[in-house]
């Protein structure tokens, strides 16, 4: 934060009653309760999978002749350093260097973008060369549904960063007032992508083990 | 961003004294445009302004009337159940209906009338009782509101389609024919499977979906209204147990109701694109459906009574002029009720065979919950223990709840203990049950909290023994309803059953309760008459007609429309009984707006538009499953109303204007 007592004082100038006794910001403060709200969501679809492929497996494709080992952990590498970029876009736009937000801003949106072809990539082999598709059992219904939700939260978030990009160029941009946007912005995607990690190693990794 | 759409009012309206209407504030003249350069729909004409509002309090009374209507609609869906079952092998309605008709009750009561019902008091009273001058969001709120309503109207619409079906205007070929949901409120798989259920189930998924979404967005926002927007001193064991009851509650639909979503998502992946989450023939257990449901489910239940305990614990205290007996203890019997909530989901299935130890469990965790549900009834009776108690309308359907809550609580107890469960599951005994929680608890609250609340936010005050009729009416109709099934389902009468045999016994006991339903009903009608001479010739009510307790009594009735002219600085718990009664040192404070008056947001068309493209979506997807041509491309257009809604109203700013109450106007007392 470039100077939470500056924020803090242009929003008592606003309103003159300071309403927050718990100085958390309200923007910041939805969205950690977005998130909670999102563990459970996925906590849902990663324990529907994970009951279909452990308890009642019934799954009739081997995981490991289908996964790609190789190729996922190349793309949650490209996921982990896009949330490097996203801390660092954050960090900048806190100290008001925009070119710097702007460039760590595309870092995330390419490297976000190459995670989603990963995916992209991964759900056209399975379904044309292992034949693994939406039908195939509980294996495959919750396989793509748990993975596409999961692609369906980085595509939003992309458009999201994406549109911050475009507003950045637009003359009402104002880095001393949209850091806490782009900072909230920031804990979604890194959000997404713990989430990726937990399905990679709960999903993935753990039959190499 | 402020510069261009502030408005600095100069011209002071003539102070128009009116005790009933709410006094003229400044507007803002000419048309302010938003930072994208729309016009701002700001002091516009009547429907306009409903229809953009941005206040909690008109959102709140939106809400109130909306699930008003979706509770008429359910109560008489109720009506016509219990005319079918008044006499044995009788065929009033077809078996086809009758599914209907209690598939829709149920998700029409629980979704649509005692889920908004409760919004429509968090969205009147949270900002009120915790000194704010609006909810966090407001333009969400109002997302909030329209998308309940969109979804409102995806399960109803699908009454229509099956009035089209009976006319031959309208059919699946090949399809079943249920056009409206007949799966039973909870769906349980795989009677939701597309072999199995016609487009109503289509309808069920999508309209809860939309639903869920409602409810979500409105949870985030009351939480962190409660969290962050508490006037000053308003510290979290001073709030009013009400806020308390709201801020549990939120918490229990954010992390309850995404599991909800997943279930339906895989339902429809199963009916839409063959999956086989609960398919059978692809290695689907259908058992996880009813794990996900009541995942959900069962803190829904206390989604629906938490509220209802808020408003019992505003109303017990005020009319036995005492404060609330044990207030820390009736907090934290919440919170831990709250937190229960989610362990003892599986009591719901205890005859599906979980295993000795998980039903063990939950049976004990079960038990477990009804300590702090006790414990509650006991600081509400220590409340009313040697206090000065007047019988007004609120007070009686209070102590009405009181007992009701209690009976059904004692039933609940009951259904703990598994082996008792596996009598009683799926008999009337359950049905029975859940209506003593689910009337005698929430229904009764509600009712309690519209006469307690009304002056207020009409400015006008009931009269007359009206009330009183209604108030007995209501007790021994819904009494004489289903007290009587209690021993119907003892005596084996299932669930959901369309009718019965003569030889069965069960023909005198059914007459019975419905009786007791037309008479309820009659009540119900009673309210209705009673609301709304109310609010047409009531009496003028006055700021405080009940000497209350909490901010919202502090301000003038109906409340202005920046809620407090002071923002009141708050020395103690119950802030206004304090400073009405208390020492010197609990006066209220209050902080002045400043020189430029109270910032008000403009209204907004864009939560509208996000929510009219969800229920295209809800519309189309269902419609889309019964064969009906570029249904598919419809859906995609919802969501790109819905995009573009959202993208302009994040552009567009908040907006907004400023106001001046005159110096002798409402607000914090001096």
């Amino acid at each position: 934060m470039s100077s939470p007592a500056a924020e803090a004082h242009a929003h008592a100038a606003e309103h003159p009653v300071e309403h927050m006794p718990t100085g958390l910001n309200t923007k910041k403060l939805i969205m950690w309760l977005f998130l909670a709200s999102d563990c459970m969501f996925f906590g849902t679809l990663i324990t529907t999978h994970l009951i279909y492929r452990k308890i009642y497996a019934n799954l009739g494709v081997d995981p490991i002749e289908i996964f790609d080992i190789e190729l996922t952990t190349a793309s949650s590498f490209i996921l982990l350093m896009s949330s490097l970029f996203m801390a660092l876009a954050v960090s900048a736009i806190h100290k008001g260097n925009v070119k710097s937000f702007r460039w760590n801003l595309i870092g995330v949106i390419v490297f976000g973008g190459l995670f989603l072809a990963g995916q992209v990539y991964e759900f056209n082999h399975f379904v044309h060369y292992s034949g693994l598709t939406l039908e195939s059992g509980t294996f495959g219904s919750t396989f793509y549904l748990m993975t596409g939700t999961h692609g369906v939260h980085v595509a939003l978030g992309i458009l999201w960063l994406l549109s911050w990009l475009i507003y950045s160029y637009t003359p009402r941009f104002n880095s001393a007032e949209h850091a806490i946007d782009v900072e909230t912005a920031g804990l979604y995607w890194h959000f997404v992508d713990i989430v990726w990690i937990v399905i990679f190693t709960a999903v993935y990794l753990i039959e190499y083990v | 961003m402020k510069s261009e759409t502030t408005f600095q009012s100069t011209t002071m309206a003539p102070p128009v004294e009116s005790p009933v209407h709410e006094p003229p504030v400044d507007r803002p003249a000419g048309r302010p445009r938003s930072n994208i350069g729309l016009v701002r729909p700001d002091g516009r004409g009547f429907l306009v302004d409903w229809l953009t509002t941005v206040d909690h309090k008109k959102i709140g009374i939106m809400y109130f009337v909306f699930a008003m209507g979706f509770f008429l609609v359910g109560g008489i869906e109720a009506l016509l159940i219990r005319a079918q079952l008044a006499v044995a092998e009788n065929n009033l309605v077809s078996p086809q209906t009758y599914n209907q008709l209690f598939t829709m009750h149920g998700t029409t009561m629980i979704f649509l009338a005692v889920m908004p019902l409760s919004s429509a008091f968090f969205n009147l009273l949270i900002p009120l009782q915790i000194g704010a001058r609006d909810v966090a969001f407001p333009r969400l709120n109002a997302f909030s509101l329209w998308t309940f309503v969109a979804g409102a109207v995806i399960i109803n619409l699908s009454w229509f389609f099956q009035a089209a079906e009976a006319l031959g205007w309208f059919g699946v070929a090949g399809g079943h024919t249920d056009m409206v949901p007949a799966v039973g409120w909870f769906g349980y798989a795989p009677l939701t499977m597309t072999e199995y259920s016609g487009i109503g189930t289509d309808f069920w998924i999508f309209g809860l979906q939309v639903l869920g979404i409602a409810s979500i967005a409105a949870a985030l926002n009351f939480i962190v209204t409660i969290i962050n927007f508490r006037a000053p001193g308003m510290k979290m064991m001073r709030l009013p147990v009400f806020t308390w009851m709201t801020l549990i509650t939120s918490l229990l639909i954010i992390f309850a109701f995404p599991p909800i979503t997943v279930a339906l998502g895989q339902v429809m992946f199963d009916r839409f694109f063959g999956t086989s989450f609960f398919n059978v023939e692809g290695g689907g257990q259908p058992i996880l459906w009813q794990h996900l449901f009541w995942i959900f489910g069962h803190p829904e239940v206390y989604i629906l009574i938490l509220p209802a305990m808020g408003i019992i614990s505003e109303i017990l205290p005020t009319f036995s002029r005492k404060p609330l007996f044990g207030y820390s203890l009736v907090v934290f019997s919440g919170a831990v009720i709250g937190f229960l909530g989610f362990a003892v989901w599986s009591h719901h299935m205890f005859t599906t065979g979980l295993g000795k130890v998980a039903t063990a469990a939950f049976s004990l965790l079960t038990m477990a919950i009804a300590v702090p549900t006790g414990v509650k009834i006991f600081n509400w009776i220590g409340t009313l223990w040697g206090g000065r108690i007047k019988f007004s309308v609120p007070m009686v359907l209070a102590l009405g709840f009181i007992f009701m809550f209690m009976m059904g609580g004692f039933s609940g107890i009951m259904h703990s203990s598994a082996p008792a469960d596996a009598q009683q599951q799926d008999s009337y005994f359950v049905v029975a049950h859940f209506h003593y929680v689910l009337i005698g608890g929430s229904i009764l609250a509600i009712l309690a909290g519209t006469y307690f609340w009304l002056p207020k936010f009409t400015g006008r005050m009931w009269y007359g023994s009206l009330g009183y009729w209604m108030s007995g009416l209501v007790l021994v109709g819904f009494n004489l309803t289903f007290f009587p099934m209690h021993f119907l389902g003892l005596i084996g009468m299932p669930r959901r059953t369309h009718s019965y045999l003569e030889g069965t016994g069960w023909q005198p006991l059914n007459i019975v309760c419905t009786i007791g339903a037309f008479l309820l009903a009659f009540g119900i009608l009673l309210f209705l008459i009673d609301l709304i001479r109310t609010v047409r010739k009531g009496p003028p009510a006055g700021n405080d007609p009940w000497d209350g307790r909490t901010l919202e009594w502090s301000i003038p009735s109906p409340p202005p429309v920046y809620n407090f002219a002071k923002t009141p600085v708050v020395k103690a718990r119950d802030a206004l009984w304090a400073d009405k009664h208390g020492s010197s040192r609990q006066k209220l404070g209050g902080v002045e707006s400043g020189s430029h008056g109270i910032h008000m947001p403009s209204n907004s068309w864009m939560p509208l538009v996000a929510s009219a493209g969800l229920l295209l979506v809800g519309v189309s997807m269902a419609l889309k499953q019964a064969g009906v041509p570029f249904c598919g491309y419809l859906a995609i257009g919802g969501l790109v109303i819905t995009t573009v809604g959202i993208y302009l109203w994040a552009l567009e700013g908040p907006g907004g204007y400023h106001l001046h109450p005159r110096p002798n106007e409402g607000g914090a007392r001096s």
